[in-house]
Order: C-alpha cells, then structure tokens, then sequence
C-alpha cells in the first residue's frame, strides 16, 4: 500500500486493543471524502434553521477550504486572506451590476481577479516566513480594502456595491430562480462540490504531497530540490483562487457586496472558522464554518453581544481541543 | 592529476562577524573519490561542509561543481546539478513514513508542480523509493512514521533521502553522529557501497572510522588546511600527530 494524503493513516492497520470498524470506517470515510462531504451539505439546508444560513455555510465552508490549504496544508498563516475572498466578490458583482455581463462570465471574473491579486499578494508574502508572512498579508489587504473603498464611481465605497441582481439562471433551456432559497443552494452547492472535487485532487498530487513536505520541513525539502518559496507561492494563488470562488458565489447570494468582505475582521472569522473545524484536515473547514455560523445566529436572538459568547467558546476550544472539532473526531478514529 | 575535479574549492573562507571560522582552504575531490574531512571540534568542518553544499555562501572564494561556478546558488538548484546532502542533525519529514520521506524526496527529479496526478500512481517513484529503503536497510520500516524511527534507523533514513535524487556527489555530515559502534560500522560498509557509484565527501568527527573506507583525508584546524593526501600519509603526519595529541592516528 501506498501513503495518499496527511489526512490519511497507514492503510489496514487496526489500533492495539481498539475494534477494526473503527480503522475501517476511518478508511472507508478518508476513501471517499469528497463524496460524503457532498452527500452532507445536499442534506444540510434541511438542518438549518433557514436557507439562507445554509448558503452561508457553504460559501463560507468553501472560503475557509481554500484558506486551509496555505494554512493547515503549508502551514503559513495568512492574516489577508479577506482581500481574496472581498475581490472575488466584487470582481464578480461589479461586471453584473455595472456592466450587465451575465453571471457565468462574471463568476470566472472574480475568480480570476481574485487569482491576480494572489499572485501579486503572493509573491511579496511568500518571501517571508511566519509573523512576517501575517503581517505583509494583513497590510497588503489593508491596501486593498483602502482602495476599493476611495473608488466609490466603480464599487459604490462604503455603502457596498449594490445591484448583483442575478433573479434567474438560464441553463441549458432550464430556467432556475435564484429567488428560491432552495434552488439557489443547491446551484451553490454544484459550484462548491465541483471545488470540494478539485481541491481534493490537488490534495493527492504531487504538489499535494510538496506542500506537506515543506509543512513538515523546509530545509529539507529545499535540499531536495524544491523551490520552496515558488511552491509557497503557487499554494497561495491556488488558495486565492477558492477563496475568489467563495467571494464570487457571495456575490450572487446576497446581491450586493459590503465593504466587509473585504475587512479584516473577514480575515479572521476565516481562520477562526478553520481553527474551529481541524486546521489541515479535509472536511474541518466546513464543519467550522457550520459550527461559526450557526452559533453566530442562534446567540443573536438571545444577546447582542454574540462575539463575547463565540469568542468564549473559540477559546475553551483552542485550549481543550487544538485539533478543532473535526480534526478531534479524526484523531480519536485514526487507526 | 589526470583527471579535472567533480568539486573543488578554491581559497574558501567565512567569517561570522568577527570571528573567522575558515581562512583560504583549497581543496579538489577528484570524481569517483571518497574523501573525508576530519579534524577536531572547532577546525571550520561543518562550516566547510556547510559552504561545500550550499547552505551558506563563503565569504571569500568559490566553489566549483564539474567545472562550473556553484558559489551562492539557491539550495534547491543543488539536487538539479546531481548534489546531495544529509545533515549533521537529522532531518527528516517527521510526520511522514519512511516511504513517504524517500518518495517525496525523489519526486523533486520529476513532478514539482504536478497538480494533477494522483501521487500513488506514479509507480517509479515508488518503486525507487522502496529500492533504496531495501539498500539502507529499512524496507521493513517503511511505513513507520520517522519519527518514531530509532536513531540509528533515521540516520539510514537520511541517507536514503539523499540518496534519492540519484546524485553523482554525495555530501554527508558527520553521518555516524550518535550511533552505537556497531552501528557506525554498518554504516561505514555502506558509504562504501555508495562509493562505488557516485563520489563522497564526507564530515566525521570520529577518525578512526574513516581511516580504513577513505581514499583521501583532509585535515582542518584552527579553520585552516593542515594536510592532505592519504590515510598513510596522514597518520604519519607530524602536525596531523600534534593536533591528535595522544590519540594514536
């Protein structure tokens, strides 16, 4: 047998004392992540107190999948990851809302946008390490978030940009209203299951394994024979390429963009979000992002003061299970 | 000399601010060689080593790879160029198996940037992989974590590592620290073997060790050239003797 991802114990291998279901079930959900990740967020709008939520958790769940790859994947923890995210979603809405592009040219747009800006965010942050890296990440989305901000003409400034009015999609002769929560979830939900397919792809390739690697030791890996910082580099457009997709579909979900995307308070609901799920795990992002966003909601109706109660908890949680809470339950399972 | 040097160092020397770990070292390894660098705690090997393989550029000098100026090229350019290296301390990929280590390591000839492929089905890399592990010594291990390798275990580990880039010169640093006499021994046997493929240079602290595997030993001290030429030559050097002082060489 074969090692396959960092996610992944060594195959057939039953814990001392412990039953073999275990390490089988363990097995058989590594084995077909991307297809029991799907199977769950198909089931999840009927969870969720409203729709609407569930779409959140999704384009959120998405957001923090590409942001874990830097993160859990090569272990650089970026700080402006809102930039990515906040670029996306007005790269997207501003050719709908001002140019009258039609959604499937406007989605790639953002995408693509948010891609650029990685490669240029990307290639002065990767050049450093650590707090350094946060730090260049978080000043260089400052400076996105400043400019977006005074371009008031093209992004509608502080008020956000209004007018993403995407009421129906036309595919293939089927005429689908987004106005339906129902229906607009699941057309998110082809968008992030097609992502969820890729990153996992990417996951067991060989740049997959690169990125572990450098994780695991950079010196070693630069003795080697690879380029560390251009590998780090690549990770981070790949990165900024999800997290666009995250921004682009927010677009098109909530019909405007606010200038919070593009805060960095953005930057770090993301990394709570990850943290919360399991850094470096699979399916842990979306778990955090259901987890963050759904305690978010239910603790509004009883207190303003929501971030206190939240932040509590992501405490008690960072102290007890550093893992996060689908990392946890991997843990315990791994054979 | 007949034949034109794989490595050569000419006039190496580094400071660290104000002290000078190596003054003018000239030395040439002739292709197919096994040369070791001995010389007391503090004579410059490591830093010497460290220069030889790139992990920091001399102050003054230039190092040549077969011909070619290789002073201050980026680390990773080095395996390209058939260079490779083990490290004094042993480092590895801690959470990855043994397999995973040698894999990965061989991988950086072929798929940098591959995105697409799943890993597992490029089958030469696995086989290589599994190859080396069996030439070291550790095929039974291979799908232990390294880090739960003995130490004796991940020193063979790192050796198949290197070894995975195919490389024409082989670097290692002190590739006997820490192990048991038995197991230095074994080691040395395999060096050996190596040898008889690519060209070694290696640090070691423990002279005895070499003397018998080694075509050629040079002697550094105070960060200087003390001599060079082989093992004969070199036991019954009167300086070599001095330095050594006591220990029967």
């Amino acid at each position: 047998m074969v090692e396959r991802s960092a996610t992944a114990g060594p195959p057939a291998r039953t814990r001392p004392g412990g039953p073999a279901a275990i390490g089988a079930a363990y097995d058989f959900v590594d084995r077909h992540r991307v297809a029991i990740a799907i199977l769950f967020l198909i089931v999840l709008p009927w969870l969720t107190p409203y729709k609407a939520l569930a779409v959140n958790i999704l384009i959120y769940g998405l957001f923090a999948m590409g942001f874990n790859l830097i993160y859990g994947y090569a272990g650089m923890l970026s700080f402006g990851h809102a930039a990515l995210f906040g670029l996306g979603a007005y790269g997207c809405g501003i050719p709908i809302a001002k140019f009258g592009i039609p959604w499937f040219l406007a989605l790639p747009t953002g995408v693509a946008v948010a891609g650029l800006a990685a490669v240029a965010i990307g290639w002065f942050a990767t050049r450093s390490r650590g707090i350094y890296f946060a730090m260049v990440t978080l000043a260089l989305s400052q400076v996105v978030y400043y400019i977006v901000f005074q371009m008031v003409w093209l992004t509608g400034g502080e008020d956000g940009l209004r007018g993403v009015s995407v009421p129906a999609l036309d595919i293939f002769g089927l005429e689908l209203s987004l106005l339906d929560p129902t229906a607009k979830y699941y057309l998110i939900l082809i968008a992030v299951a097609l992502a969820l397919w890729l990153f996992s792809r990417i996951l067991q390739s060989p740049f997959g394994a690169v990125l572990e690697a450098i994780r695991e030791n950079e010196k070693r890996a630069a003795a080697c024979g690879y380029d560390v910082n251009r590998t780090r580099w690549a990770a981070f457009i790949l990165s900024g390429l999800f997290s666009g997709l995250a921004g682009a579909l927010y677009a098109i979900h909530l019909s405007i963009v606010p200038i919070e995307t593009l805060h960095y308070f953005t930057s770090a609901e993301v990394l709570m979000m990850t943290l919360l799920g399991g850094m470096g795990t699979f399916f842990g992002p979306f778990v955090g992002a259901l987890v963050y966003i759904l305690l978010q909601d239910v603790v509004t109706v009883v207190t303003v003061h929501w971030q206190l109660v939240v932040g509590i908890l992501f405490v008690v949680l960072i102290l007890f299970f550093p893992r996060g809470i689908w990392g946890s339950l991997l843990h315990w399972l791994r054979p | 000399m007949s034949t034109a040097p794989i490595l050569a160092a000419e006039g190496i020397g580094k400071r660290f601010g104000g002290f000078r770990a190596l003054s003018d070292v000239s030395v040439a390894f002739e292709p197919g060689s096994l040369t070791s660098i001995i010389g007391p705690n503090g004579a410059g090997k490591s830093t010497f080593f460290n220069v030889l393989s790139g992990a920091f550029p001399p102050s003054e000098g230039r190092v040549r790879y077969e011909g070619r100026d290789i002073t201050g090229l980026p680390q990773h350019r080095f395996a390209h160029l058939g260079i490779a290296k083990s490290f004094q301390i042993t480092n590895l990929f801690p959470q990855l198996s043994a397999l995973e280590n040698v894999r990965i390591a061989g991988q950086a000839m072929r798929s940098r940037f591959d995105m697409w492929t799943k890993r597992e089905t490029i089958a030469e890399l696995l086989d290589r992989a599994e190859a080396l592990l069996e030439l070291v010594g550790l095929a039974a291990r291979r799908h232990e974590i390294a880090e739960n390798l003995a130490h004796g275990e991940q020193r063979s580990l790192e050796i198949a590592v290197a070894l995975a880039c195919d490389p024409r010169l082989l670097l290692l640093d002190e590739p006997t620290a820490g192990m048991s006499p038995e197991e230095a021994r074994a080691m040395m046997d395999l060096i050996l073997k190596l040898n008889e493929e690519r060209t070694v240079v290696l640090v070691e602290h423990r002279m005895k060790l070499v003397m018998g595997i080694s075509s050629r030993i040079i002697v550094l001290h105070h960060g200087q050239l003390l001599a060079e030429g082989s093992p004969d030559a070199i036991r019954s050097h009167d300086e070599v003797r001095r330095v050594y002082l006591g220990q029967t060489v």
